[in-house]
């Protein structure tokens, strides 16, 4: 299975991994801009607006029941932030011929449908519709604010927004409340046209097709994307070290039960060269799965909480460890997830958990060829950061980490903030 | 083993029962690295009265649960967990309602990786200390859950709708019930629940189906033990008891679960049928190429969030219609308003067979993934059923079908779980 990049239009990049393996095939088209605060929602709601209706299928009930007729082809909005770039497009999942009755492929309808999603929305004198741009509006503001449902994932977004407050990074993928209220439908149209003309566009398709047809395919599907001069100027600003001398503390209340404790570190310097096998596997070593320091010792040997873990942004250089805890216990926690970062700093890592630490992280990479959706996750972010190894290049890297790799990681970050969500003092909730 | 072929997914399935009782699904898949199993028990969190060989038993809520977690204990020296972590095989558990699932996902020394699993989930070893500290750990994981929204709509709606079936209990247990638990109540229950005869084994990868089989004869005591016989309670009446909760916690916008009780299925490939025949209707009435869904979602009542399903199992079935809206009880009507249309109307032909082809693309969708395709067949395996047959029932399926579910569907059935914002 190997990758092959082509660029089929002016700045329109076709990421193909032919293969026999699936019964439905993966294809994405994602547009790329730079995430900053001005314009983050009206880029998100761009895809929004656009799934609502094309001139052919001018609203969402006829838009389905193509899809349904192309045996449940789904093609959907996505919006991500990789680093600092926003990524916006559709993500789509089209059954492969050889096991639909009939034996047809729906390859080429289906990449039709989803160049009319991209280039040929309900407009009304040329601008998108008022109704469908208000409606996702709508929509969007309240996906923005029902981050705060999710407690633990509210965390960990306000650390790194509080961590990241002077960088484009602390905008979330959706952007901002204030923002989304000022966009209206003249905007929304102009920063279309603006996205379409200059935005580099990575596709990535999964599935059985062969080149020649699929090119074919998309070519006829894209072929009046209107293109000016493509901004490939975009990326990710890594500042190294923490923001002051100390880590920061933040403290939030909310009507919870659970105190909710993120810690945010700056990877440093080792982001100079990064080492992408070598921070899979400390952050592995550090918090990953169950073999880990943070699960073995604030979970298991202090029972201080049932989740305790790490991740690391490869693309932002950070590291966040995170962990549930009672309200009273933020001390003993937070001390407890500082000391094993320390130990690992000593080179205190038993053969033991760095052999657990690579096989895990080994192992999932290569499993990841067995999923097209990772696969498709897993490209457009190396493409991002300019990298070509496959999942089965860092798989076998990742074996070869040794120690001292894992340690000098340890010694290179930088605590930068300490983040606690608890409760307030509202009365208990009425239950039974 | 026996061996089953299902030309049209490009699939085979090979199947075979060990003389100790347990039941046995190997999928074999040529040039897949990744290899999944899953080690699943037919005890969940609603396996809290049974009997077995004569006796009747009561446990607490969240046994099951409790004893999952502490299947990761091993008498000291024993060193199972790290070899299948050195082995790349970090392997994890859940519990629902109705299994308790062990299982590991790897790409290379699977063979020993499936024996280590199945010693780890064969050796029961708790101690009172043990016990007491899971305490701890388990009550951070019931705090979560008490901050999640959808834990509480959930939790709320099936107080609502059962009198009596231990469904209304959660699966963790509160903190009063899991205190209750002591070492020999995990070790009495593993013995009941955990005999071979009482779980199965779901494999998938590119693996030899005779080699799993020689694998599990090996790892797991020969002895059959004596299946549990579950008692969930009476059957209840299809009413709920309370139509409408409402509680108040800290979310952006108003969030539902809108729920019936259902008559329960049975078991058998009828059961699968029927389970098919209840997503085909439910899409056709709520779906997103319906004329409900998309006119709310016009309206701005309800997003892309919204979701409708039935769950079976545990003796019961109920309907969930779930999402986020600033209006819950227009939702609700909205529903009954529909049901009634369609019990007057009946069902539109051309839907109904667009329908069908979704579903067909969606089924296919479904077995890309070796994990969902194993829990699959698990649940088959104790609802005696082949989750694989489902492409195939799904294209005899009748409009008829669909229309008879829909109309047992009355309006005084449902009843609306709401979570809404604090006001302040």
């Amino acid at each position: 299975m190997e990758l092959t990049r082509t660029e089929i239009l002016p700045g329109v990049w076709l990421n193909a991994l032919r293969s026999e393996q699936f019964k439905t095939a993966c294809l994405s088209l994602s547009l790329l801009t730079q995430l900053k605060r001005e314009t983050a929602s009206m880029n998100a709601l761009i895809p929004y607006v656009l799934r609502r209706g094309t001139t052919r299928f001018p609203d969402m009930e006829s838009l389905s029941a193509r899809m349904e007729e192309l045996y449940g082809a789904a093609i959907e909005p996505v919006v991500r932030r990789i680093g600092e770039i926003q990524c916006l497009g559709f993500y789509a999942s089209i059954p492969e011929g050889a096991f639909l009755p009939g034996g047809k492929s729906v390859l080429r309808p289906a990449c039709e449908l989803l160049g009319q999603l991209l280039l040929s929305p309900a407009t009304r004198g040329g601008l998108l519709l008022p109704a469908y741009v208000d409606s996702e509006k709508e929509k969007l503001l309240d996906r923005i604010r029902s981050r705060i449902n999710h407690k633990s994932a509210y965390a960990l977004s306000r650390c790194v927004e509080e961590m990241c407050c002077c960088e484009d990074f602390a905008v979330s993928r959706l952007g901002s409340e204030d923002a989304c209220e000022s966009v209206n439908y003249k905007k929304l149209t102009k920063q279309y046209h603006t996205l379409l003309q200059t935005s580099p566009v990575e596709i990535f398709y999964c599935g059985r097709a062969e080149m020649r047809e699929l090119s074919a395919a998309l070519r006829d599907a894209l072929v009046t994307l209107p293109r000016g001069e493509i901004d490939y100027e975009i990326g990710t600003d890594l500042r190294m070290n923490a923001l002051e001398d100390k880590p920061r503390f933040v403290e939030e209340e909310l009507d919870v039960s659970q105190g909710n404790l993120v810690i945010g570190w700056r990877l440093g310097d080792c982001m100079e060269d990064p080492d992408q096998a070598a921070l899979l596997v400390f952050s592995a070593v550090y918090g990953g799965g169950t073999s880990s320091k943070l699960f073995r010792n604030v979970r298991e040997r202090l029972q201080l909480c049932y989740h305790a873990g790490s991740l690391v942004d490869l693309h932002k250089g950070l590291l966040l460890a995170s962990a549930g805890i009672d309200f009273d216990k933020l001390d003993s926690a937070r001390d407890e997830i500082f000391a094993q970062l320390e130990a690992m700093r000593r080179g205190e890592i038993s053969e033991e958990e760095l052999d657990a630490a690579r096989a895990c992280v080994a192992s999932d990479l290569r499993a990841m060829c067995d999923s097209q959706g990772e696969l498709e996750g897993f490209y457009l972010s190396q493409t991002l950061d300019g990298l070509d190894c496959s999942p089965l290049e860092l798989a076998a890297l990742a074996e070869d980490v040794t120690k001292e790799d894992v340690v000098r990681i340890a010694q290179s970050v930088d605590c930068d903030l300490i983040y606690f969500l608890k409760g307030g003092e509202q009365e208990e909730a009425d239950g039974d | 083993m026996e061996t089953k072929a299902y030309p049209q997914l490009g699939e085979a399935l090979y199947s075979a029962t060990l003389p100790n009782g347990l039941r046995l699904r190997v999928i074999p898949k040529k040039g897949f690295r990744s290899r999944y199993a899953v080690f699943a028990a037919n005890y969940g969190g609603c396996h809290r009265r049974f009997s077995v060989d004569g006796q009747r038993r009561d446990t607490p809520a969240g046994v099951a649960h409790f004893l999952e977690h502490k299947m990761f204990d091993l008498p000291e020296g024993d060193r199972t967990l790290d070899r299948l972590t050195a082995n790349g095989a970090d392997p994890n558990a859940f519990t629902s309602e109705d299994m308790t699932c062990y299982y590991f996902q790897c790409t290379e020394h699977f063979e020993e990786n499936l024996r280590l699993l199945l010693h780890l989930v064969s050796t029961p070893y708790f101690t009172e200390e043990t016990v007491r500290k899971e305490q701890g750990i388990i009550g951070q994981e019931i705090r979560m859950s008490e901050d999640s929204p959808d834990s509480a709509v959930f939790d709320g709606l099936l107080r609502q709708l059962y009198a009596r079936h231990p469904i209304r209990d959660r699966i963790l247990g509160t903190e009063e019930s899991i205190g209750e638990i002591t070492a020999q109540t995990l070790y009495d229950c593993h013995k009941v629940f955990y005999a071979p005869c009482n779980m199965c084994l779901c494999v998938e990868g590119d693996v030899d189906p005779e080699e799993i089989e020689r694998i599990a004869r090996e790892e797991l005591p020969e002895e059959r033990g004596s299946a549990p016989e579950a008692d969930f309670g009476e059957e209840e009446g299809l009413l709920p008891l309370e139509r409408l909760r409402r509680r108040e916690m800290d979310v952006s916008a108003p969030q539902f679960l809108i729920g019936a009780k259902l008559r329960p299925t049975g078991k058998g490939t009828e059961a699968l049928r029927q389970h098919l025949i209840s997503a085909l209707s439910l899409r056709q009435l709520l779906g997103s190429s319906s004329d409900f869904y998309n006119r709310l979602y016009a309206q701005g009542l309800l997003n892309r969030d919204f979701d409708a399903e039935v769950a079976y199992g545990v003796g019961i079935a109920t309907l969930f219609v779930g999402g986020e809206s600033s209006d819950p009880e227009g939702v609700l009507r909205a529903v009954e308003e529909e049901l009634a249309r369609v019990q007057r109307e009946g069902l539109d032909p051309v839907r109904f067979e667009r329908a069908k082809r979704a579903s067909f693309g969606a089924r296919l969708r479904g077995l890309e993934d070796f994990e969902s395709v194993c829990l699959s067949l698990a649940e088959g395996v104790f609802d005696d059923y082949c989750s694989l047959d489902a492409t195939a029932l799904l294209q005899d399926l009748s409009i008829n079908a669909c229309e008879d579910f829909l109309r047992e569907l009355s309006p005084e059935r449902l009843a609306i779980s709401i979570i809404e914002p604090r006001r302040t």
